[in-house]
């Protein structure tokens, strides 16, 4: 079976539907020459890079208008919480949030289901009770349910995948119970780059009144996000994935669910009163942002999500989708080359392993070539398991890349078989 | 990156391609295992020593060309040895590895010299390294070593065992 045919097309090869050149002249850090050769990068999954209109608002945040927020009358601070507070609408637009108050900021995806793990978890999940993940999980979100696992006596269950990497859905039915008290799972796996079919699962385990987290790191990039549609009770998801800054982050919860949970982290602004007798929590968002958020990297955060709306994200994802199934093609050919990941339904990652060739070797003599891709077990042990490696080189596409440099990973492929022959 | 370019030259890929001493030395007088978790890399050294020479010397496992061809052309460099010489010559690659080494001063290097760029990659020393702080370990009696446990071989003291 040719899976690429199975793949979602979207948009013929070769037609954009953004010019793709006007938007990397966007992109400074493009320019740059590795090696002596442009930079490829092909290196999104793990970071994408911040266009000149990101970087501008960050300028002239910090040029024109910083100064701490919720603090004092003066002009600056009144001006930086508007800001601040004006992105928090960005974001809440963006992901389709009901309310304001339903998006908080966080340092990134880890916190935010951190976040989670201590206001909900530590709250509601005891001795005996069951989480359910999957085996397409980051560390980030098996990590923090396991320590939550150890303290309480509550036990992780494991939605497994079929040799595609696709998660067995028949499976994750069968893992409920009566003990089934929470659900957290990937949405696109940075790994194999497989989209799960989350509104379905979130639609399953609300029939059995268990509430679901929904780790969008990876799909918040590729793809129209509408938490509401999705009907999820958390998505988390980070800043510099979506070309905003590092050190930021959205926690999206469900203003009933997060109105019953612990505060995550004590400190100032999360409180309306304190004296040694007894401290009043403030209220949604604030209750979860404790001490001074990272203020200008929310605005560039909010300054990054307006720049992808402009270009839009069904547009992002039509070209993403059109890069994916050309160099999965392309790649197809190489004798001696394998994709590892290969679900119907995939966001714009090429995982592949050479024939004899360790991944570290592949990403070392590409990276001669200027062409930047990541190799590793991807914070994804156990996906690395699964399919009995240590470890895979990774490709992943943004919607600044080209048809050309999917053509340079090709030829950069090729000349590390001819290195090893 | 000249040092890159020389990096993956004949005789590595030589090495990674027909590995010199591969297998196990039975029965082995010491014996050692390295293990790098995050990118797969694990080997198995064992030894024969006879009047305190390295009599036999083989390796096993499966790791990055630039692992395997240091481990092969550990192997043929330390054989016939003793172990405190051997000792030197871990402790001088180690160093080139490292960029400390000075190859302009005398030393045992040799043929070694070629994993001199490695140095230029930060992410790959721990790679060309392996097998020597394995061997260490082997000398040393520490049955198995990991480049992430709290024993840690990048930092473990070389040449006081």
């Amino acid at each position: 079976m040719n899976s690429i045919n199975t793949l979602p097309i979207s948009a013929p090869l070769g037609v954009h539907l953004f010019d793709v050149n006007k938007v990397r002249a966007d992109f400074p850090i493009l320019n740059l020459q590795v090696e002596g050769q442009p930079l490829v990068y092909l290196d999104n999954a793990a970071s994408a890079q911040m266009p000149q209109q990101v970087i501008d608002r960050l300028v002239r945040y910090q040029t024109t208008q910083h100064a701490n927020i919720h603090r004092a009358v003066h002009y600056l601070s009144e001006l930086a919480t508007a800001e601040y507070d004006e992105a928090r609408r960005k974001l809440q637009s963006f992901i389709h949030a009901a309310e304001e108050r339903e998006v908080i900021f966080t340092s990134g995806t880890t916190e935010a289901i951190n976040l989670v793990m201590h206001g909900y978890g530590r709250k509601f999940i005891g001795a005996g009770d069951e989480i359910i993940l999957t085996t397409l999980e980051h560390h980030s979100n098996i990590v923090p349910w396991q320590m939550l696992a150890e303290e309480r006596g509550a036990k992780i269950r494991v939605v497994p995948i079929n040799d595609a990497g696709e998660l067995q859905i028949d499976a994750y039915e069968n893992l409920f119970n009566e003990r089934t008290k929470f659900v957290s799972l990937i949405h696109v796996s940075n790994a194999l780059g497989t989209i799960n079919p989350v509104k379905q699962m979130i639609a399953f385990a609300h029939a059995r009144g268990v509430p679901v987290l929904v780790d969008g790191a990876q799909a918040v990039p590729h793809m129209q996000i509408d938490v509401q549609d999705l009907d999820c009770d958390f998505y988390a998801f980070s800043g510099h994935k979506l070309c905003g800054p590092t050190g930021i982050g959205i926690l999206y919860g469900r203003a009933a669910l997060l109105e019953k949970m612990q505060p995550f982290k004590g400190g100032g602004d999360m409180i309306l009163s304190v004296t040694f007798d007894k401290t009043t929590y403030n209220e949604l968002p604030y209750k979860f942002e404790a001490g001074t958020p990272p203020i200008a990297a929310a605005i560039g955060l909010g300054a990054a999500v307006d720049y992808l709306s402009a270009i839009g994200m069904q547009n992002i994802a039509a070209h993403e989708h059109a890069l994916l199934q050309y160099a999965t093609a392309q790649v197809r050919e190489i004798s001696g080359v394998r994709i590892v990941g290969t679900a119907r339904n995939k966001a714009s990652v090429l995982s592949f392993m050479m024939e004899h060739i360790h991944p570290h070797d592949v990403g070392t003599l590409l990276n001669q070539e200027g062409i930047a891709v990541r190799t590793g077990h991807h914070c994804a042990q156990p996906v690395m398991q699964r399919f009995g490696l240590p470890a895979t080189s990774r490709a992943s596409f943004a919607f600044y890349n080209t048809m050309d440099e999917v053509d340079a990973l090709v030829a950069g492929i090729k000349n590390v078989q001819k290195v090893f022959t | 990156m000249a040092n890159l370019k020389s990096l993956y030259q004949e005789v590595i890929l030589d090495h990674n391609k027909k590995p010199r001493n591969f297998g196990v030395v039975a029965p082995a007088s010491h014996h050692a295992a390295g293990h790098n978790p995050l990118c797969g890399d694990h080997l198995e050294i064992t030894l024969a020593m006879q009047a305190e020479h390295i009599h036999e010397i083989a390796f096993n496992g499966e790791s990055c060309a630039i692992c395997k061809s240091s481990a092969s052309m550990m192997t043929v460099a330390v054989k016939g040895k003793s172990k405190a010489d051997a000792e030197i010559l871990i402790e001088e690659f180690l160093a080139m590895a490292t960029g400390k080494l000075d190859l302009a001063l005398p030393n045992h290097i040799g043929r070694l010299a070629v994993f001199a760029g490695v140095c230029d990659l930060p992410t790959r020393v721990k790679c060309a390294i392996l097998p020597w702080h394995t061997l260490h370990a082997a000398f040393a009696s520490v049955a198995e070593i990991s480049t992430e446990s709290e024993f840690d071989p990048m930092h473990a003291p070389i040449g006081d065992a």
